[in-house]
């Protein structure tokens, strides 16, 4: 493979998969990195589509991209391009931008002509005199050609031969990071298995791309990506949603609970509705609700019936669950509420990134209505936080709500399978009470829960609602005192999970200047900027957030420790306003991006020097 | 059928003291919802009561069956929940015309629609009470109220109608002083598998006392109502003189014994006929013009969307090879570390 060119040998690479919205540069990325977590490196990957399903070809708002960071210690799908493959001249417009100084852009010769140009927007002929990119590795491959001629001697239509075009790119990039083809060639014969025509096209366009990648090496060097250091065990790649469900499905398992979901579908959360839609055979019951309010009352009609009730959505969703929510508090029964935050406010950027929510998930409610709030940190750990999630809202007694956002549930990692032990057991607080002495609100003296009494047990019919109750017979109460107590109670039981969650870490230099503060999905490019500041010898430290509330009970040990603060966040300051309420007498310096993206690495590293300097 | 009755009425009455105004029709249908469940031979711990918000929905808490008196508008979807849930449990829905018809509406379409095995009791005293007397979407075209000074100016849902325009396959109607009634229609609606939709003409004594007086009132009762017996002739009125017969497409009143009408040119009800066109024209029959349908307008058969949830998943587990979670999270493409 590759003999007599050069080969260079790199630690991380990110490659772009883009084209048209109909070109299947989702599916191309999908491959490309399960090929390279197989080969054992670290994968981190981001698909950018547009919110329109078809946006005119050929135009920029209907470019879609895939981009696949991956190489060894990989924490971000990368700020930047190393290789980019566009498959017209729009691809190439709209990513020029995210290219790495320097890099190789691929593109497609051929869907190069004067209307396409003029399409994406160039003014001349030339895009990468245009577009100031000749210091680039350019190779014009004429892709639509080569694609025609690998399918020859294949009796189809020249429709279905197109559309393979994207298996071409494929084997180039192959070829390229010297990467096997048979992955993929196996992924063709299953997929296309009834359809001999059409597999033979794929597999003979794919082989064609990775030749041509051979043909060409003199004019290009290809790469070794060093393979990452990895925990042994059975590994799989997960994104954020699909690990969010299954978190869900192992937490039933665990607790012995069939597992209801009421959702209602919403861009970024659908795919976990679908998701668990597909798990009958694990007994799950899923309702696609008439409406989002529906999808959260059938989830606590289910756990008031018995069952791990879930619901799951975004932001504008969860606006319209907020009074469901309050019943829950109020109920005190254990209810999952998953919001896969986007851009806001209304309908916002609904395929775009945001971490706006925070405020919503924390008071959007009417009344005194605390609720534990989590937020998962990394694609695959939506499935520990799901999982804890359910195991806190169990126990506890109490609605959870566990924000995930666009970029988590869309991005891909590679996934250690849990094997057993690693995860504990759910224990459900049934009552163990006397039919004929039986209190519903009686609580367990250490977590101030009630206990869980299900429908069917005989001599335990009581009633439940949302109006205030007495805090010994459960009955209705106005008493103003009762409802005093009844709020402090339901405020300390949640405040009482946080001795039931590990305390706060500190990565990076302990002994830092400045500590570096995020929660939720910006963990990566946080800790991936920590960590290469720490290399160059700046001291720089990071405290990530998962549990917002209650918070990690020696928070406010690790803030007192540092002179300098930043907290960083894709909103305009929600948490660092938490924190300020929380802890008010530390200084708080505050960096803030509502750009519908995640931060670059490039640019938190600029600002965290810029405050150690300071 | 003679169900040996293990429990009696009083067994489903809670310790709460009930507190609805004396003389609302609400007292007459908690009683006869009792002595429905009793002569149905139901458990009280295997009975699910789920309301919403409103003077009706305060019923659950008289109940000594589990209940849970929830939010406003939303008790269709979590009665729903439950059902699917645990499709063992007898679920009731009380709700009344603004819990169910304004703030509740999409709710209460869709759980027809989908045909959950719930008991819908639906209390239509044409206003809001609890919130002390504003015009209800039931209310009739002009109704004066506190929030319609000078009349409404928008024109009433009929629940009946709602319920076949949302594919129901059980409605009935009752009047909350006919005891004997509510429980015939109670117990009809129970035994019904699928949604079920009892509307209850209930007078609110204190906002709107007597509004369905002229058809509910004793003496005029029989005329001005028509009780439909599934397999009897559609005939009404003191004297068992009057019927219904088709004229064209319309429904007309004929007096038998006159103009050679004998009985047997009497229209038959047929509750069971999937062609809900007949139902149709039944519930929306109105005084004066026509006499309004009691009992059992429509009870028909389909598929319940609770049992299909359950056989779905015995379909689905007895051919897959993924029993526990770990089978799921090893299935296609992994890949070993050593």
């Amino acid at each position: 493979m590759g003999n007599g060119s050069k080969v260079i040998e790199v630690e991380q690479l990110a490659v772009r998969f883009s084209g048209d919205s109909g070109d299947g540069m989702q599916l191309t990325g999908t491959l490309f990195s399960h090929t390279s977590a197989i080969y054992g490196n670290d994968i981190s990957t981001f698909p950018d589509f547009p919110a329109d399903i078809r946006a005119p070809l050929g135009t920029i708002g209907g470019v879609s991209g895939f981009q696949v960071h991956f190489g060894n210690k990989v924490a971000t799908p990368g700020d930047y391009t190393d290789v980019l493959i566009a498959m017209n001249p729009a691809a190439l417009k709209a990513n020029a931008k995210f290219m790495k100084p320097g890099g190789t852009i691929i593109f497609d010769a051929d869907s190069f002509d004067a209307k396409s140009l003029e399409k994406a927007g160039y003014r001349t002929e030339d895009p990468i005199t245009e577009d100031k990119l000749e210091g680039y590795n350019i190779i014009a491959a004429p892709i639509t050609t080569l694609t025609k001629e690998g399918a020859k001697g294949i009796d189809i239509d020249n429709r279905s031969i197109l559309r393979s075009k994207n298996m071409f790119a494929l084997g180039l990039v192959y070829w390229l990071f010297n990467r096997p083809i048979e992955h993929t060639e196996e992924f063709i014969k299953k997929k296309f298995g009834k359809k001999p025509e059409i597999m033979a096209v794929n597999l003979q366009v794919l082989q064609a791309g990775f030749n041509y990648g051979e043909n060409i090496q003199a004019m290009t060097s290809s790469y070794h990506i060093l393979p990452s250091k990895v925990k042994k065990g059975i590994y799989r790649n997960l994104n954020g949603n699909k690990a969010t469900a299954w978190g869900l499905l192992l937490a039933a398992e665990k607790s012995g609970l069939e597992l209801f979901l009421g959702s209602y579908p919403i861009t970024p959360a659908t795919e976990i509705l679908q998701e668990l839609a597909g798990r009958k055979d694990l007994g799950v019951k899923v309702f696609q609700a008439e409406d989002e309010i529906a999808g959260i009352c059938t989830a606590i009609g289910a756990s008031f019936a018995g069952r791990l009730g879930v619901t799951s959505t975004s932001g504008p969703g969860l606006a319209l669950k907020s009074e469901a929510i309050g019943l829950a508090v109020m109920a005190e029964l254990p209810l999952v509420i998953i919001n896969v935050q986007r851009g806001g406010p209304s309908t916002g950027l609904p395929t775009k990134t945001e971490q706006s929510d925070l405020f919503q998930a924390l008071y959007g409610r009417n009344g005194e209505s605390p609720m534990v709030v989590l937020a998962a940190s990394t694609p695959v750990n939506c499935f520990d936080y799901a999982f804890y999630a359910a195991k806190i809202a169990v126990e506890h007694m109490v609605p959870v709500m566990l924000l995930t956002d666009g970029y988590l549930a869309n991005g891909t990692q590679q996934w250690r399978i849990p094997e057993e032990g690693d995860f504990p057991k759910i224990v459900p607080p049934y009552t163990q009470q006397k039919p004929t002495e039986f209190k519903p609100y009686l609580r367990n003296k250490e977590k101030l829960n009630r206990d869980w009494v299900i429908p069917g047990m005989e001599g335990f019919e009581h009633r439940i609602g949302g109006l205030e109750k007495d805090a010994v017979t459960g009955n209705i109460s106005h008493d103003g005192k009762n409802h005093q107590l009844m709020t402090q109670l339901r405020q300390e039981k949640v405040d009482r999970v946080a001795q039931y969650i590990p305390e706060l870490k500190i990565e990076g230099d302990a002994d830092a200047e400045l500590l570096v503060v995020g929660w939720g999905g910006t963990y990566g490019h946080l800790l991936t900027a920590v960590n290469e500041l720490n290399k160059s010898g700046k001291k720089v430290a990071l405290a990530h957030f998962n549990y917002i509330m209650p918070l990690p009970r020696n928070s406010e040990d690790i803030l007192k420790r540092y002179k300098k603060i930043v907290v960083c966040e894709l909103n305009m300051g929600q948490f660092v306003g938490y924190l300020r309420m929380h802890f008010p007498k530390f200084q708080y310096n505050q960096y803030n991006k509502v750009q519908g993206q995640p931060f670059t690495v490039e640019e938190l590293k600029n600002e965290f020097v810029k405050l150690i300097e300071a | 059928m003679e169900v040996k009755q293990e429990y009696t009425f009083s067994d489903f009455k809670s310790e709460l003291s009930v507190r609805w105004c004396p003389g609302c029709g609400d007292h007459a249908i908690l009683n006869t919802v009792q002595k429905s469940m009793a002569e149905l031979g139901l458990k009280p711990h295997e009975v699910a009561v789920i309301s919403g918000i409103g003077c009706s929905s305060r019923f659950t808490y008289y109940m000594n069956t589990f209940g849970f008196h929830t939010i406003h508008g939303r008790a269709s979807a979590i009665a729903t929940g439950v059902k699917i849930a645990n499709p063992q449990l007898k679920v009731w829905q009380i709700t009344g015309d603004g819990d169910a018809l304004a703030i509740g509406g999409n709710h209460f379409i869709h759980a027809i629609r989908r045909n959950v095995n719930l008991n819908m009791i639906l209390f239509n005293n044409q206003i809001y009470g609890l919130t002390k007397g504003q015009y209800s979407p039931t209310s009739k075209h002009g109704f004066v109220s506190k929030s319609s000074p000078f009349g409404t100016v928008e024109h009433p849902f009929r629940p009946g109608e709602l319920t076949i325009g949302a594919r129901g396959n059980f409605f009935a109607r009752t009047i909350d002083k006919d005891l004997k009634l509510c429980v015939d229609v109670f117990k009809k609606a129970a035994q019904h598998e699928g949604a079920s939709v009892v509307e209850v003409l209930q007078n609110c004594v204190i906002y709107n006392d007597k509004t369905h007086e002229a058809i509910t009132d004793k003496e005029h009762r029989e005329d001005r109502t028509i009780l439909l017996e599934h397999g009897e002739p559609m005939i009404f009125g003191k004297n068992r003189d009057k019927g219904l017969i088709l004229d064209g497409m319309t429904l007309k009143i004929v007096t038998i014994g006159e103009n050679n009408i004998t009985k047997d040119d009497i229209l038959v009800h047929n509750a069971e006929t999937e062609d809900s066109t007949m139902h149709l024209k039944l519930i929306n029959m109105e005084y004066p013009e026509f006499p309004v349908a009691t009992g059992v307008v429509r009870s028909v058969k389909g598929l319940v969307y609770d049992e299909e949830v359950e056989k779905q998943i015995a379909t689905v587990q007895s051919t897959s090879k993924i029993k526990s979670f770990y089978d799921l999270a090893v299935e296609g493409d992994v890949w070993e570390v050593k």
